[in-house]
């Protein structure tokens, strides 16, 4: 692929750095005070919530229709929720289904419900997959090696506002004596983007 | 202050380029979409990014063709947009006329405030 695949640049994080160091200088923030917040928030941040959440939906058919229906009233269910920011933000969960798929971007930056599914990966911050996605969704998946047949509709959604968005994808056949942990595992980050099958 | 639209609404998002931050992005700038769900209230970032007083307004979530964004595709694109970027689809000009569409813009989006700061 081309540089812009490269992912963003250093800039931003010198930015960061520095301006971390100048808070902490003038007594602003207490550096340990925050490495304990992030560490706290980034322990919990991971796609295997997600993959949780995918995998009591196919075992639960009320519990999916909750999740679809308003996402944020079901996630304590789990244990989950999209707080841990400034505000809690509002959260829709898009169902993939034999005639229909979904996939998730932000146009602008790289929006993205951290908390159910881990720091979001380089290339999805990406000017490539970015402006890409949003014009020619079918190769974009290609080029992650997901062949969606012709017949099946793609719905992107470009989360660039308040609410975020993930996918849930579809419960591969030949796995009905599989219990959840066991389902759970089977989903990956990249199937709650909407990139993968799973 | 009542939301402006409900599901179901056909709407088209403004053609405006504005000289500061904006979530509007500009692909879909001129598009007509159909309202497909209410996503809450937020201060309008144009604003809030410029720190100028901003009261929440609804935004919503907006699916368009992607034949009406690029002219050609299969797909649909969803995207989430504040109110004040969005007018009556018939009553709005469509995309690529050549009009003074600056003069048919919210106020909210017009470049009536300081540019930059010091």
């Amino acid at each position: 692929m081309s540089a812009d695949h490269a992912g963003p640049a250093a800039g931003p994080a010198a930015t960061v750095r520095r301006l971390e160091a100048l808070l902490e200088q003038r007594g602003l923030i207490d550096a340990e005070q925050l490495d304990r917040a992030l560490g706290t928030f980034l322990a919990r941040a991971s796609p295997a919530n997600g993959a949780r959440l995918a995998a009591r939906a196919w075992v639960d058919e009320g519990f999916r229709q909750r999740l679809l229906a308003d996402a944020n009233a079901a996630l304590p269910e789990l244990g989950l929720s999209m707080g841990g920011g400034l505000q809690e933000q509002r959260l829709k969960v898009v169902q993939n289904t034999a005639d229909s798929h979904n996939v998730i971007v932000c146009t602008l930056c790289s929006c993205y419900p951290l908390a159910l599914l881990g720091p979001s990966p380089t290339w999805y911050k990406s000017e490539a997959y970015r402006s890409r996605v949003v014009r020619d969704p079918r190769t974009v998946l290609r080029e992650f090696g997901f062949e969606l047949e012709p017949r099946v509709a793609i719905s992107v959604w470009d989360s660039s506002a308040e609410a975020r968005y993930m996918v849930l994808p579809r419960r591969p056949g030949g796995t009905e004596d599989l219990g959840e942990p066991e389902l759970a595992a089977l989903v990956t980050r990249n199937g709650l983007i909407g990139v993968a099958p799973l | 202050m009542a939301d402006l639209f409900r599901i179901g609404d056909r709407v088209r998002a403004s053609r405006v380029d504005p000289p500061h931050h904006t979530r509007l992005p500009r692909y879909a700038r001129g598009a007509a979409g159909t309202v497909t769900d209410l996503l809450g209230r937020y201060p309008l970032p144009d604003r809030s990014a410029r720190r100028l007083a901003a009261e929440p307004e609804p935004v919503y979530a907006v699916a368009f063709a992607a034949r009406e964004l690029f002219g050609e595709g299969d797909h649909t694109v969803t995207i989430d947009l504040w109110e004040s970027y969005l007018q009556p689809a018939e009553a709005a000009e469509p995309r690529g006329t050549d009009t003074a569409a600056a003069t048919s813009l919210p106020a909210r989006l017009r470049r009536d405030a300081p540019r930059g700061r010091p």
